[in-house]
């Protein structure tokens, strides 16, 4: 069978390129399958695999208890959520009461990670047009809020912190204060990370009406996160269906309207400014008392059977785990739904059309993908 | 875009002037924080080789190795946890599981080998370079609570009501407390090498936890055929290594059995096919008496073809274990339910058979084996002056005499001597028949050989315990008797071994009372034993020596239970009566 004839991969006329999956430019591992004509993007087709580890099928052969050391590797910069959305609905389907104080602690520990992941990609979206220097601040700002991760939870990239029913481990003693003079040095150091980033002219002519996401499409694709508030929505899981102790907290939803490259690194800027001001809050209000609840012999674990979605906002958007108990030790199916699917495949195939060749790495970054959790 | 953006992005260059961030290792090193989740450290003196780590940890990088120097006991399995480290990944549970809690981490995550095969070790054997390190993540059960969990409460009689009546005490679970009791097992299988008939114990924990009762009685029946009996009374040395219980409370495994064994009226019908003579094979065994070690040989022996005739002087079986202990723990009517196994079984009872020296001869040649197990007959002597008074008696004969049933006691005082379960029965038997009851033993309450949940429930009786007190004489007064000890204090034992009790001072205390009870143990009855048998046998203050098999060394003539060396309690005796089994079809072979 001979192929369709496509202008836009035109041997003759374009030229075939694979950018990644081993390419510093590209998150994660997954690459791009790009015609070009002359410096112009005609084509691009996404292509996963390369990091299948299978979570969801080994997630069916372990004790609950046992998954938490594996949903934690779905995501490097930001494990929490994982863990968070997998407790939430053992939580749910076992109706395991949680503690006030472990919800607080959770929602601190939420917080932490989104900050030190915005950190790290704020950063990184420089570091896409060759400004190096904003992306090891980024990096470095991202380690002071490691630190407080390896005091709190004892490991700095997997936490595994977050348990049905609390969390693992109180507070230590004078961490609020530690988590406040971090909070204090990073602060402190973001007005020259502005000044790098959001306003300097070769950032702004790099960003300002490249990869503008259409407001339109927000409903289209199913857009969530930073990619939509970059274009003027407002939606948020914090806001419109709060969890743990979001509805505590005082806070609005951070959205531009710009729409392009430039919007989406402003609003990862301000949701950096949230997050300290969330955490400042949760620091201040943190009530007394025990942090976990009391599990059932973990081997003899069998969560009551049911199924439960439970869905929280990751720095990436909404973020949902399906869990289905069958009654018995393991879970039957757990499925993972992130952002990424969407952000990564259809949408990025659809901006790259059209799109300069040394804008590629810059909006896919801009639209924050994370190939684990296309391909859990 | 204005002018600023193009000059902003220079100041940057500010920061060159600033002290760097980076840490200048190797000069500079940064220590994991406290709670660092670095490599393992494990306390082998407090480890039991539970193997809980083991079975937690998803990543397979722990298992369970025979080590140099450390031998397997009752409640520690000999083995130790070596960590492949490419396999771990440092989550931790193996720590907060810990049943002992003597797996920890360290802070230490710097290791630089040339050996890779050294990277899978066996922390607390091999030495490294950490094994001293106090910082690192460590169990924290106040806060999880994973590594040890309360026991399931039983419902139990009030000690002011409970002393009215003979009824018992212990209320049993019901099947949702049971249930979950029994779903709080790890399955380490500690307490099966701790029991002495090394029952199924966390296989039919698990039947009951899934709420499979029949499986549960049957993996009983198989080497227990007592369950019931044991349910109620056993030594439970099976609780006193349970890895649950040293950061939380041992499994109820004695009240689980007794739990699952009441779920059904007729054992017998739950066995069923399970509980029937084997296909006869002609040959003819008989045993000598009719307690656990007795029943469990016969049982067992019938199962297999074997013809087999129990002879007990009793009116029904059981044994001292079911006529000597009172009501309010181990029912007598619940004797029948079991003996209708052993009918089924195809054993056949002599009931009310004295055994005497004509018996014995009449057996050794009429059958191909003899199992004795006479058990303890004789109440030992308490060797205190003033022993012969009518009033001091023995409390093994009065436990034996179904008492509930006879004369009350009620305004009476009576002294209890010993502080074992025959002492505690007696004592309490006399509270519920209105006595007044003071319990003296030489030693302290914690030498006591007693139960501790007897010892617990006596106290709460009204029992007048007075430790630490030797008997100097009883002596004969007008109503009664007058009871005079010295005061003790307890010494360490030259010899080693628990302390010794001495007189503190030569004052003589002295109690009026009634009756006096002495139960400081029972000793052997070995009459019934021709002369010439027992010049055969080796026998030790009046106990049979027996080998692994339970041979005696005479003839087809083994030994069991009681009457030979041995822990005495049930369990025990059944064991017994099981390696008699496996000894007496290898001889009759």
């Amino acid at each position: 069978m001979s192929e369709i004839y496509d202008p836009a991969t035109d041997p003759k006329k374009t030229t075939h390129l694979f950018f990644g999956p081993q390419h510093p430019g590209v998150t994660g591992n997954m690459s791009i399958e790009m015609w070009f004509d002359g410096d112009q993007v005609t084509k691009a087709i996404t292509h996963v695999g390369y990091l299948h580890r299978g979570f969801e099928k080994l997630m069916e052969s372990r004790l609950w208890i046992q998954n938490f050391p594996l949903v934690c590797r779905i995501c490097v910069p930001e494990p929490d959520i994982n863990e968070e959305c997998y407790a939430l609905a053992i939580e749910e389907l076992a109706g395991i009461e949680v503690p006030e104080r472990a919800k607080w602690i959770r929602t601190l520990v939420l917080e932490l990670a989104r900050f030190a992941v915005n950190l790290m990609a704020f950063g990184g979206q420089a570091g896409t047009l060759g400004l190096g220097t904003g992306a090891m601040w980024g990096i470095t700002f991202r380690d002071f809020v490691l630190d407080l991760f390896e005091e709190l939870t004892g490991a700095r990239i997997y936490h595994i912190y977050i348990q049905p029913g609390g969390v693992r481990r109180d507070l230590p003693p004078g961490f609020e204060k530690r988590v406040e003079e971090v909070l204090s040095k990073i602060e402190e150091r973001l007005p020259e990370l502005d000044r790098l980033i959001l306003n300097n002219a070769v950032f702004k002519l790099r960003t300002k009406n490249i990869g503008v996401v259409n407001p339109e499409w927000i409903e289209e694709y199913g857009l969530v996160g930073p990619v939509a508030r970059g274009s003027g929505s407002v939606r948020d899981v914090r806001k419109d269906a709060p969890y743990e102790i979001y509805d505590k907290l005082d806070f609005d939803v951070v959205s531009e309207t710009g729409s392009d490259v430039y919007a989406r690194a402003n609003v990862r800027r301000r949701e950096i400014d949230l997050s300290m001001s969330l955490i400042r809050q949760i620091l201040s209000g943190m009530p007394t008392g025990p942090v976990a609840a009391k599990l059932p012999n973990l081997t003899e674990w069998r969560v009551p059977a049911g199924e439960f979605y439970s869905r929280v906002e990751s720095s990436r958007g909404e973020y949902g785990y399906y869990v289905v108990s069958d009654g018995s030790l393991k879970p039957r199916r757990v499925h993972v739904r992130g952002p990424s699917y969407v952000h990564a495949v259809p949408l990025l195939e659809r901006m790259l059309v059209g799109a300069n060749i040394a804008d590629v790495s810059n909006i896919m970054v801009s639209l924050t993908t994370c190939p684990p959790e296309i391909e859990r | 875009m204005k002018f600023t953006d193009v000059i902003s992005p220079f100041l940057a260059w500010s920061r060159a002037a600033k002290k760097v961030d980076t840490i200048p290792y190797p000069t500079q090193k940064n220590p994991g924080a406290d709670r660092y989740r670095g490599f393992h450290i494990n306390d082998t003196t407090k480890c039991i080789g539970c193997g809980r780590c083991e079975v937690i940890c998803e990543n397979k990088a722990i298992d369970m190795i025979k080590v140099e120097g450390i031998e397997p006991t009752k409640g520690d399995s000999g083995l130790r946890p070596v960590v492949d480290y490419g396999r771990c990944c440092w989550c931790a549970l193996c720590i907060d599981v810990c049943s002992t809690g003597s797996l920890g981490f360290t802070n230490s995550y710097s290791w630089i080998t040339e050996n890779p095969d050294t990277c899978r070790y066996t922390p607390g054997i091999d030495k490294k370079g950490w094994d001293k390190e106090e910082k690192g993540y460590r169990q924290d059960n106040d806060v999880l609570g994973w590594a040890g969990s309360p026991r399931e409460q039983m419902e139990i009689e009030t000690p002011e009501k409970r002393i009215e009546n003979f009824e018992e005490v212990v209320k049993g679970y019901t099947v949702e407390q049971a249930m979950e009791e029994a779903s709080r097992c790890i399955e380490c299988g500690l307490c099966i090498s701790a029991c002495p008939a090394h029952m199924h114990i966390p296989d039919y924990l698990k039947a009951i936890a899934e709420g499979r009762f029949v499986d549960a009685v049957k993996l009983f029946y198989d080497n227990n055929p007592l369950p019931e009996m044991c349910g109620k009374v056993c030594t439970r040395q099976c609780e006193t290594v349970c890895a649950m219980g040293y950061q939380g409370e041992s499994i109820a495994i004695r009240w689980l059995k007794r739990f699952a064994c009441e779920q059904f009226d007729s054992l017998a019908d739950v066995l069923a096919l399970d509980a029937q003579p084997g296909e006869p094979n002609g040959k003819k065994v008989a045993v000598v008496g009719a307690g656990p070690s007795g029943l469990s040989a016969a049982y067992y022996l019938s199962k297999k073809g074997y013809e087999v005739h129990v002879f007990d002087r009793l009116d029904n079986g059981g044994g001292v274990s079911w006529n000597a202990i009172p009501e309010y723990r181990l029912p007598a009517n619940g004797i029948n339910k079991q003996m209708e196994v052993f009918e089924q079984a195809g054993v056949i009872f002599n009931f009310g058979r004295e055994v005497t020296l004509d018996l014995l001869t009449e057996l050794e040649s009429g059958f191909d084996a003899v199992y004795l197990a006479v058990g303890l007959q004789k109440p030992s002597d308490a060797r205190i002056e003033g022993e012969d008074i009518p009033e001091v008696r023995p409390a093994f004969d009065f436990l034996m005499s179904a008492p509930d049933k006879g004369e009350k006691l009620t305004g009476k005082k009576v002294i209890v001597i010993g502080g074992g379960n025959v002492a505690m029965d007696a004592a309490r038997t006399c509270v519920r028949l209105g006595a007044d009851v003071v319990l003296s033993y030489r030693r302290r309450v914690e030498d006591m050989p007693a139960d501790d949940e007897e010892i617990h429930e006596a106290m709460e009786e009204t029992i007048d315990f007075r430790p630490q007190t030797i008997p100097i004489r009883i002596e004969k007064t007008a109503s009664g008797i007058k009871y005079l000890y010295h005061e003790a204090e307890m010494v360490p034992n030259p010899k080693g071994g628990r302390p010794r009790p001495k007189p503190k001072d030569d004052v003589e205390h002295a109690i009026e009372a009634d009756i006096l009870f002495s139960a400081i143990g029972q000793s052997s009855d070995i009459e019934f034993i021709p002369e010439a048998m027992q010049k055969e046998m080796e026998i030790n203050w009046g106990r049979i020596i027996v080998d692994e098999n339970q041979y005696t060394g005479f003839k087809n003539f083994f030994a069991g239970g009681d009457i030979t060396p041995g822990e005495g309690d049930a369990i025990t005796a059944i064991a017994d009566g099981l390696r008699a089994v496996k000894g007496i079809i290898n001889r009759l072979k």
